[in-house]
């Protein structure tokens, strides 16, 4: 049979599974595609070059076609969201010093512990605090601001968050430039395992189901090509549900860890997989499951309220117009293709493409399109809920 | 605003970095600054004031330019990123060429136009020095391996290089392979044998 190639954006994260486990394990030949998949080193140079249409599709942060479409950072052309490719995967950390304070003061390091971990690093911090994030339009950046203005730390007085490349992000604790960071695997257990620094909270222990990378594409390029782009979500929804499995994984970390895609340890990738951290400075392993989500409660389903959250976020920070910032953010998750895509499948799809956030303790179980769908628990640690539809 | 416009050239290399300033000092009167140590980036850039940062694609340290186009503080000056839609042909060409520039708002495209084209064109010829470089280093390479096999073959059958060559080459036809390749298999092969 022959292929189509399609050209496919990534940076070597632990969280570009998806993609890699779609070409690899023949996902994507079976719906008659064949990835060629090409490595950024910025998340500026991938959204560059999807928008000059270097590559027809990229792994991207969920907040960066959010961000475009608010006229935010770098221009470019709009860009659709047709899959979410994970749901959380973050890590924060601390620089030796300040870590050493907050075990003196007694932090038993407990990772899902945001609000007792920030309350305790609000009395001990610099002012202003100063955290490293991958990017200033990522989920990292949303989560820290989230975390810490909701427990009473105003920015931008109290707290500066910056851009470092997650590559350069032990230098930067190290030599001080920094005092804390939020960064993806395998970046944070690589600053842990330099003795740079020490992880502190699991990013889900702020929000227990943020969008944290999505796979996106051109605005108009799935509509002018639905079949194609069908193809490519089908076979990228197949690779998740593929990685889910517990067993899967371990051949999943050997598959990423190749020269060709992250070059590290296999043992540094597994540590995002089954959720076991070694947290850093001599203090011993903690356990967070599931650490992130590919598959699981449809994590790959693009909700529109997500798209929503990120734009009144990215709003109130900019001062822009909140209720239309939202509008425009949530056409930019493409729901309609994603569930188009997948009709012919067995996907469990939720009823309905918007929700409030925040706002499920707990499983919950909803009568979805196919089946049953079973959700993990959709929270913010101060209670936050999020209803789009009240603004 | 000063008429000179001030210059910053984020590059690690300083080879790179003399190119790139011959090029943008041909092309006109700039007041130009190279940046090769990444910590503290933004500081650095900041303390320049530049109207025109520009800096390798490549660079994973590009991200933190990337939030000089937001500083929005009362001492900042606005920076947007000049690849955007509104001239696309030269947004692409610098793309293309591994180029990212950044412009202070309010800059007239004729003033920016030359130190960008003059940019472009010596990003471009770096980029060609850079593949051809990485192709002679492959073809050395390359070169090693087919020498190695040539010797292996030589023993192995008691034939003298030429013959080995041939060999190595018909063998390559045969099986509609590259000659690099079939040599390749065979020295992995030899060392796996011991």
């Amino acid at each position: 049979m022959r292929t189509t190639p399609i050209s496919l954006g990534y940076v070597p994260l632990v969280d570009a599974a998806p993609l890699i486990v779609a070409e690899e394990m023949g996902f994507a030949a079976a719906e008659g595609l064949s990835l060629d998949l090409v490595q950024a080193p910025s998340w500026s140079r991938l959204r560059d070059a999807l928008s000059v249409g270097q590559v027809d599709a990229a792994h991207m942060l969920a907040p960066v076609p959010v961000a475009t479409a608010l006229g935010l950072g770098g221009g470019a052309t709009g860009f659709d969201v047709v899959s979410v490719l994970s749901v959380n995967g973050t890590m924060v950390g601390l620089s030796a010093p300040l870590a050493e304070k907050m075990r003196a003061a007694g932090h038993d390091f407990d990772l899902m512990a945001a609000e007792r971990a920030g309350r305790l690093l609000i009395s001990g911090a610099p002012k202003p605090l100063r955290f490293g994030v991958p990017f200033p339009f990522s989920m990292h950046a949303e989560l820290v601001f989230h975390w810490l203005s909701a427990l009473g730390l105003p920015s931008p007085q109290s707290l500066v968050v910056r851009t470092v490349p997650p590559p350069l992000m032990a230098d930067a604790i190290q030599t001080g430039e920094i005092d804390a960071f939020c960064v993806g695997e395998p970046w944070a257990s690589q600053v842990a395992a330099k003795d740079g620094g020490v992880l502190l909270l699991a990013g889900k222990a702020i929000w227990s189901w943020a969008p944290e990378k999505v796979l996106a594409t051109r605005a108009c390029w799935a509509d002018g090509e639905p079949e194609l782009s069908a193809r490519l979500i089908r076979a990228v929804w197949r690779a998740s549900r593929w990685l889910e499995a517990a067993d899967a994984r371990s051949l999943a970390a050997e598959l990423l860890a190749r020269r060709e895609y992250l070059d590290v340890g296999a043992e540094l990738i597994e540590r995002a997989f089954t959720g076991q951290f070694d947290l850093g400075g001599g203090l011993g392993m903690r356990e967070v499951q599931p650490f992130l989500s590919f598959h699981e409660g449809a994590a790959h389903f693009p909700w529109r309220s997500q798209a929503a959250w990120i734009g009144s976020q990215l709003a109130a920070r900019t001062g822009l117009d909140r209720a239309s910032a939202m509008r425009s953010a949530e056409r930019t998750f493409r729901s309609d293709i994603h569930r188009a895509a997948l009709a012919q499948t067995s996907a469990i799809l939720p009823p309905a493409s918007s929700r409030v956030e925040g706002a499920f303790a707990g499983d919950s179980q909803v009568t979805g399109v196919h089946g049953v769908l079973r959700s993990p628990g959709n929270t913010f640690f101060d209670g936050a809920r999020f209803d789009p539809a009240s603004f | 605003m000063s008429s000179v416009l001030t210059i910053v050239i984020v590059e690690a290399d300083p080879d790179r970095a003399k190119l790139i300033v011959d090029a943008l000092r041909e092309a006109g009167d700039y007041d130009i600054h190279i940046i090769g140590e990444r910590a503290a980036l933004q500081r650095q850039i900041q303390l320049h004031s530049p109207d025109v940062v520009l800096v390798d694609e490549a660079d994973p340290s590009r991200d933190t330019l990337e939030e000089l186009a937001l500083a929005s503080g009362p001492l900042d000056r606005p920076v947007a990123l000049f690849v955007d839609r509104t001239d696309q042909a030269l947004s692409t060409a610098a793309i293309e060429a591994g180029l990212s520039a950044y412009v202070v708002d309010g800059l007239t495209r004729a003033r920016v136009k030359p130190v960008l084209d003059a940019a472009i064109a010596r990003f471009q010829m770096v980029k060609r020095m850079r593949t051809e470089l990485a192709e002679t280093k492959k073809a050395l390479e390359e070169r090693k391996v087919i020498d190695r096999a040539k010797g292996l073959v030589m023993r192995a059958r008691g034939i003298d290089e030429e013959e080995a060559y041939a060999l190595l080459r018909r063998t390559a036809m045969e099986q509609n392979r590259r000659i690099a390749d079939v040599a390749q298999a065979l020295v992995t092969s030899a060392r796996l044998l011991g």
